[in-house]
């Protein structure tokens, strides 16, 4: 047992081994512990994932995923066991500013314009003025809405205020990207339009992303990693790698793509007796 | 265009309803003190404008400055119920017990507190009023914020001051103004019955009841006309304050489709 982390420790400081963005480590998550609505929401998970990677988390509802998302974010601690993120504690992490984040709402302030949404994040870490402006209209360039700048988010479609998220989320240059069911509330033909959109942003930003879905296909278009969660409690049941290449508009019809998807629901189904 | 619109069809009732009360009155031909017609009752504000005027400053004062200041403590409890938990079991208990005593009861034993002709009795009962939906609505905004913008703001790490200037307070504007249109009329009507009891002689309270008390119904309809006038500037005031303090709120409305 004891030779186990020192391996591991050898590993991670070798030599041209890239540091790990993230290392989960024996967590748990127990909510509501000593009382009789106690929950035990996530046992013993051990995740580790590397620069540049596309994580998904994939499972039943009530499997934990958006748990053990908000470990990684540190807005809630873990009962047990420890969560890393670019090497140092998670809590230290969000204090840092290391990551940005996306939920299922895009969680706009309707008060603020377009690019003051955007600029939020930089207001609260002392950016410029000027800075802020900048960076504001880099952003809306990457996700094609600069003719919206100063529009308020409600004249906006959901799909467009998702990608305002995305582009909020983006704004201050984090290494990690963490992303709760962001197109979850999103029709058919926007959500794979974003998907496209998300994979473009990833390539050119050099960012590291978890991403909590429910959809299969969704999981298998975006990812490098599909990390498959079990129920009651939440754990890690399995961990798929998706190596489909460059992602286009074939790729969806693609049958290394149908097999991929194949494997993830038996995993699922599998997780789900 | 549209605001004109909006305003044609209320105008058109009231000169309509006006019209009927003048006719129906020719028509039937009461007694004057049953209800005098509306040109009477223009006529004796006229016949009395100085001191309906003045009844008006003073009433008028007495709403304005009871209902900034409950919505000032109104607003304080408020922020404080929010932000802390012993002052959420303290206060709100208070607040509710101190909502269930009918206020405007209180006002005869205000006038002993405060002496008699003091206008400080009927501030009083107006602060009381104006306080509690101001602070209920007020404290519903700060709490009821979405889930994952609290979320998004401790991701960044921002403080709880932060969190509540950029999140809290704008989410609570609409509460808050929803609640004050509720105040604004409520102070106007309590600071008339609070005067029936004491205060200043000069507002227009007294108006109405010496009035009345001499058969001068139209003198006293002229009282009660000034004081609608109060409550509808007032809530003018309110809507035109609204739209300046939120202006993105006029967007939403637009988009749902809504007036």
């Amino acid at each position: 047992m004891s030779e186990v982390p020192s391996m591991d420790e050898a590993v991670s400081s070798g030599q041209g081994a890239p540091p790990l963005v993230i290392d989960i480590r024996g967590a748990t998550k127990v909510f509501n512990p000593g009382k009789s609505n106690q929950v035990e929401a996530l046992d013993e998970i051990d995740l580790s994932v590397g620069p540049g990677e596309f994580i998904t988390l994939i499972g039943p509802s009530g499997c934990g995923k958006s748990t053990l998302l908000r470990l990684v974010a540190s807005l809630i601690p873990p009962s047990t066991g420890t969560v890393q993120v670019n090497a140092k504690p998670a809590e230290q992490a969000r204090l840092d500013r290391d990551y940005g984040m996306a939920f299922q709402t895009a969680g706009l302030f309707d008060w603020r314009t377009v690019t003051k949404n955007i600029e939020l994040p930089l207001e609260l870490m002392g950016w410029s003025r000027g800075a802020r402006r900048r960076r504001a209209a880099e952003m809306l360039e990457l996700v094609k809405l600069s003719e919206f700048a100063n529009h308020h988010p409600s004249e906006l479609s959901g799909g467009m205020q998702q990608r305002v998220a995305i582009a909020r989320a983006l704004s201050f240059s984090p290494s990690l990207l963490l992303m709760d069911e962001p197109f979850g509330a999103l029709d058919e033909m926007t959500r794979e339009h974003m998907q496209d959109e998300l994979l473009r942003i990833w390539k050119e930003t050099e960012t590291t992303v978890v991403f909590v879905t429910h959809s299969i296909p969704e999981a298998v278009y975006l990812s490098t990693q599909v990390v498959v969660m079990s129920p009651r409690p939440g754990g890690i049941a399995s961990v798929i790698d998706v190596d489909l290449g460059d992602r286009n508009a074939s790729t969806r019809d693609d049958p290394a793509f149908f097999t991929k998807v194949t494997e993830v629901r038996t995993a699922l189904r599998k997780v789900e007796e | 265009m549209n605001t004109l619109k909006g305003f044609s069809a209320p105008i058109v009732t009231g000169v309509v309803l006006l019209g009927l009360w003048q006719g129906v009155l020719a028509l039937l031909d009461p007694q004057g003190f049953v209800l005098p017609a509306p040109s009477e009752i223009v006529g004796a504000l006229i016949d009395n404008w100085d001191e309906v005027f003045q009844g008006a400053r003073i009433t008028g004062f007495v709403v304005v400055s009871g209902l900034i200041a409950g919505i000032i403590l109104g607003i304080l409890a408020a922020l404080l119920v929010t932000r802390f938990r012993t002052a959420n079991e303290t206060i709100t208990p208070l607040a509710v017990a101190v909502n269930a005593v009918p206020i405007i009861a209180l006002a005869p034993i205000f006038n002993n507190w405060f002496g008699l002709t003091s206008p400080r009795s009927n501030q009083a009962i107006v602060v009381a009023l104006v306080f509690f939906p101001i602070f209920i609505n007020t404290t519903r905004g700060l709490s009821q914020v979405d889930r994952s913008q609290i979320e998004l703001m401790e991701s960044y790490a921002a403080s709880r001051s932060r969190i509540t200037r950029e999140v809290r307070i704008p989410n609570a504007m609409p509460f808050f103004f929803t609640a004050l249109k509720l105040a604004a009329s409520l102070a106007v009507i309590a600071a008339i019955v609070a005067e029936y009891f004491g205060g200043r002689q000069d507002a227009l309270g007294p108006m109405i009841t010496q009035s009345a008390g001499l058969t001068r119904y139209d003198e006293a309809w002229a009282a009660v006309l000034a004081g609608t006038l109060i409550g509808a500037v007032l809530y003018f005031a309110v809507l035109l304050l609204e739209r300046v303090a939120m202006p993105w709120n006029s967007l939403i409305r637009a988009q749902s489709g809504d007036q």
